[in-house]
């Protein structure tokens, strides 16, 4: 990374705005009075194309460039933001296939474009560094033209997986695009963040799913939020269920069609019906996100032929099953690989482009239980379009962190900062339930980053007095009831049952017998150790006990409980 | 803060611990996993600087509670509170145009500095103490031209066109040139007198930002910088504050047009004098700037400096020239002086050789006479004619120094033999040598 020419902005004249780097598409972000306004650039886009095209030396990028992936598909750059960071042997060039191909040159992926004006010019080769350069001035510049004033900073968002080499070839594009790297923050955290930005947003601990389902690529991020503290726990990453597929079987459909009418005539042999066919599949599948029908039509598709079609969106979900259910199965195997149920799970946000589509939401729907919230336009009416989840997390952490040094950033994310233990058993009170049996109530959930602090208001008994405030460590596990046996055929999942702390007790529960019966799967909560017992004395009668718990760095515990509203507590600590 | 609908259990009869609180297991340390959390989000802002200022959760809460109530302070009016003094709360309301906006506000230290917050707030605390409903209910007069002043002052200031009609004319906002005793104090007081006098004539400037005047340490081209600046200052100055009441009855236009023509001229004329005034200001602060009488001063040195060299080169050639000169002229002298000393001792010996010939002839022929021309008894004329004329044919024939020579000879002999001898001896011996022929010397061999 070159020092040199990192520009260095005062904090004082920072413009910060978000940005999303994707493969597919790209995005920029502003806040404005706190709120993230996602930018729409000259063409009216706010989801611009990652493509950049030349034609007779003029430079295009965004929906422009990707219209000319028919007419002029060699000097047209597409899917080159993976390619960042990587040496020639580790990319996978199958999405270049209808654009310029990735080349070998220097020791880095390269593209060779006529970018000259010039009849005779000889084709430049451009790295993939100076493509992406290019890229994010034309970005920022359209965020400059509409802020008015020049940006001299982002936040970038960035897969989960990318490598040091990676993340220090997307800095050097950008500061070599004369912007500074605020930061680098990872996509399913910043989609977490735009959703916890909102004003209607409360402070709760929770497990959240994010599924970003973009366009050559998915992610699906177990994120554990503690107090507003994100954690990752495990994510995915996939190459084969993605937009690009759905696109895929689209075209393959409408070929088909195509040539029941049109005998002989392929439109997938010929290039610029092929990149014709993309276009149009790509914005009938968008349609069908919002409509159930959608038409199909390209003047000219093959041999001068015009062809017109319609599709409706049950046929477009029968034949993009495969697809569907690989998103699903994609979502279920990185929770299983968080060592947790589908029953954990509090929150499921869609992002990226795919996440559009109906189907998707709902087959997640079906996945989770009742109280799982799942964030999609489908099934949220206030759901935030998936498609700009990422660029407001973006914006939103840049415009918190544009008043401080550089160097204060740079300390701030230092991993002796960021690498905190985590409690592995939740840490809770006893309480009893009307048939007198103990009931823990979790006061510090699993997987919370130390120091922690938490407080809950638990009711003393009816008739007050002395109380005893036992503080206890727990743990889930997924309590199965079996119902007795129907013949009626089970419309529910078979979901897979897998327990996430304690295997032993339910073992039995999952086998291919149980495929016909309709279980009954709930999360309990299991007393484990006592960690320390505490007697609040005197509670008036109704009153209630606050009871709050500390985890200090040094993993010591303090336990205060106090009678709400007087000042009648104890205080104790478990040093660690 | 969740709450939670299960009640706890009772105190078990017997429980007892010290100060209420029995701690039974450390369990917590085995139960923890190092994980990275994500650094997004406020709540994580929160956490970093926790941990970098190494504080606990409370210790936070309370500088993040004291940071929030310090601007709390700032948003207070403590900077807007000015005394007011009586002469100010005596303004007549007819006398809006005279009255001090600032002052009435209590602004008057930062007049045209005022933010457009700062007003609205000077106004609103003005108001809150001034209003007539609460001067009446406190027993005072129901005297509310005061209140109307303020009035006046905030649709004034608050006006951007309005104010900078009156921040053009307001006096109290300048700044006096430094008067001859005030820089006599030296040191830098010179720019920093000057330096509050532009920085308040920068006011008017249409061009941001405006050049600083500097000190005795600015560059040439700052202190040029700043002087063409301000000789070619561009001022939004308007003097239309002080325009005379345009009388607004329809019944008398041409009265109606002579004041408007009057207000125009009038402020044309003060806008001219206002540049003049401002024209006046620079040329005497540049009069007195030391800066521009070094600048001066050292770029003359640098360009007397080439003169003076070129001057020095050409003197020294001419020097040079000079003594070349005087050298060559003085042995061209001297090479004459010797030439001519030279002839005069050729002369010399010329004529002293001559002499000596002469005196030798004179020894030849005397010697002849002396042997009586070689005959017995008186000569006769024609014998002595023939040999002297063979002595003077010999003397011719022969070279000086055989002349002195023979004349060696000749000298002191007396005898005619003997003369007579060695004339023959001579002759013989020219005669041998073939430089005389025999024949011609008659009287020897007679």
């Amino acid at each position: 990374m070159s020092e040199m020419n990192t520009p260095k902005p005062d904090p004082d004249n920072r413009i910060a705005i978000g940005v999303t780097f994707g493969n597919a598409n790209s995005s920029i972000a502003y806040v404005v009075d706190d709120k993230a306004e996602v930018i729409a650039n000259e063409d009216g886009d706010r989801q611009i194309p990652t493509i950049l095209s030349y034609v007779e030396g003029e430079e295009y990028y965004g929906q422009q460039a990707k219209n000319f992936l028919v007419r002029n598909p060699k000097n047209t750059v597409a899917y080159f933001r993976d390619f960042l960071g990587k040496d020639f042997k580790s990319i996978d060039p199958t999405h270049n296939h209808a654009s310029a191909h990735p080349i070998e040159a220097n020791g880095t992926v390269s593209f060779q474009v006529k970018d000259k004006a010039e009849e005779d010019a000889e084709p430049s080769t451009l790295s993939v560094a100076e493509i992406s350069t290019r890229y994010i001035r034309r970005l920022v510049g359209s965020a400059s033209d509409y802020i008015g004033k020049k940006v001299t900073s982002a936040v970038i968002t960035i897969p989960t997986n990318f490598t040091d080499a990676q993340k220090s070839a997307l800095t050097s594009a950008c500061n070599d695009a004369g912007v500074e790297v605020l930061q680098l923050i990872s996509e399913p955290v910043a989609a977490v963040l735009a959703y916890d930005a909102r004003p209607e947003a409360v402070l709760a601990d929770k497990m959240i799913v994010v599924a970003d389902l973009g366009g050559t690529r998915s992610d699906v991020t177990v994120v554990a939020s503690r107090g507003g503290l994100y954690t990752v726990l495990a994510a995915a990453h996939d190459y084969e269920f993605t937009g690009e597929a759905l696109d895929k079987i689209l075209v393959d459909h409408f070929a088909k069609e195509f040539m029941k009418k049109n005998p002989g005539i392929d439109p997938r042999e010929n290039d610029r019906s092929l990149a014709k066919l993309k276009l149009e599949a790509e914005s009938c599948k968008k349609a069908l996100s919002i409509g159930a029908n959608a038409s199909f039509s390209v003047e000219s598709l093959a041999q001068g032929i015009d062809f017109t079609s319609t599709l409706n969106r049950l046929r477009y979900e029968t034949i993009s099953r495969t697809v569907f259910e690989g998103f699903t199965r994609l979502v279920e195997s990185v929770i299983k690989k968080a060592e947790l149920d589908v029953l954990d799970i509090d929150e499921v946000i869609l992002s990226g482009g795919a996440s559009h589509t109906p189907r998707v939401a709902s087959n997640l729907k079906n996945l989770f239980p009742e109280s799982t919230n799942i964030l999609a336009p489908s099934t949220t009416a206030t759901a935030i379009n998936p498609s700009e989840l990422q660029v407001r997390g973006a914006a939103l952490q840049a415009n918190l962190i544009q008043g401080y040094e550089a160097e204060d950033i740079n300390q701030s994310t230092h991993a002796a900062v960021t690498t905190v233990p985590h409690v592995t058993n939740a840490i809770g009170v006893v309480s009893v339930s009307p048939s007198g049996e103990e009931v823990f109530v979790p006061i510090i959930p699993t997987e919370t980053a130390v120091p922690a602090r938490r407080t809950v208001t638990v009711p003393a008994p009816k008739d007050g007095g002395d109380v005893l405030v036992k503080i206890v460590e727990g743990n889930t596990h997924i309590k199965v009831t079996k119902p007795e046996p129907k013949t009626q055929e089970s419309s529910s999942k078979a979901a897979k049952v897998e327990d996430a702390e304690d295997s032993n007790e339910d073992s039995d529960a999952s086998d291919e017998e149980e495929e016909e019966e309709e279980e009954k799967r709930e999360k309990v909560w299991k007393i484990g150790t006592t960690l320390a017992e505490a007697a609040v004395r005197g509670v008036k009668k109704g009153g209630k006990v606050e009871v709050s718990i500390t985890v200090n760095t040094d993993l010591s515990v303090v336990v205060t409980a106090k009678e709400a509203g007087t000042k009648n507590f104890v205080r104790g600590t478990l040093s660690g | 803060m969740t709450t939670i609908t299960f009640p706890l259990p009772s105190l078990p009869q017997g429980w007892a611990a010290e100060k209420d609180f029995k701690p039974v297991d450390k369990a917590i340390k085995e139960a923890t996993l190092e994980r990275t959390i994500e650094p997004i989000g406020p709540h994580f802002l929160a956490h970093a600087r926790r941990t970098r200022h190494k504080r606990t959760f409370s210790e936070d809460d309370r500088i993040q509670a004291q940071e929030r109530a310090k601007k709390v302070e700032v948003d207070d009016d403590s900077d807007i509170s000015e005394p007011e003094d009586p002469m100010t709360l005596a303004l007549q309301a007819k006398d809006w145009k005279t009255q001090d906006h600032y002052k009435v506000l209590g602004l008057s230290k930062y007049r045209w500095r005022a933010t457009e917050d700062q007003i609205k707030r000077a106004h609103r605390k003005k108001v809150l103490r001034h209003h007539p409903d609460k001067r009446t209910s406190s027993g005072k007069t129901d005297d509310d031209n005061f209140f109307k002043c303020i009035q006046k002052a905030a649709d004034v200031l608050l006006d951007p066109i309005k104010r900078r009609q009156f921040d053009s004319v307001d006096e109290e906002a300048d700044v006096e040139p430094p008067t001859k005793k005030q820089l006599a104090k030296g040191g830098n007081t010179f720019y920093k007198l000057w330096g509050n006098v532009f920085k308040s004539e920068a006011r008017f400037s249409n061009k941001k930002p405006v050049p600083h005047f500097g000190d005795d340490k600015s560059t040439k081209e700052e202190v040029e910088e700043f002087y063409n600046f301000w000789y070619n200052f561009d001022s939004w100055r308007t003097f239309e504050y002080l325009d005379e009441d345009v009388p607004d009855d329809t019944e008398n236009r041409d009265q109606k047009r002579h004041t408007e023509r009057k207000n125009a001229n009038a402020r044309k004329k003060k806008k001219i004098e206002d540049n003049a005034r401002l024209r006046k200001l620079l040329d005497d602060c540049l009069a007195a700037d030391e800066r521009i009488k070094r600048f001066q001063k050292e770029a003359s040195a640098a360009k007397n400096k080439k003169r003076l060299e070129r001057e020095a080169a050409e003197k020294k050639a001419a020097e040079e020239a000079k003594a070349q000169k005087e050298a060559e002229e003085k042995a061209a002298k001297e090479a004459e002086e010797k030439a001519k000393a030279d002839r005069e001792a050729g002369k010399k010996a010329k004529e002293a050789a001559k002499n000596a010939a002469k005196k030798n002839k004179r020894v030849l022929r005397g010697s002849v006479k002396d042997a009586n021309y070689f005959v017995a008894g008186d000569a006769s004329a024609a014998v002595i004619d023939a040999v002297t004329k063979d002595v003077d044919l010999v003397a011719s024939k022969i070279d000086t120094d055989e002349l002195a020579a023979l004349a060696g000879k000749l000298n002191g002999l007396k005898l005619a033999d003997e003369i007579k001898s060695v004339w023959k001896g001579e002759v013989e011996k020219l005669v041998s040598a073939g430089r005389v022929k025999e024949s011609e010397l008659k009287a020897f061999n007679a």
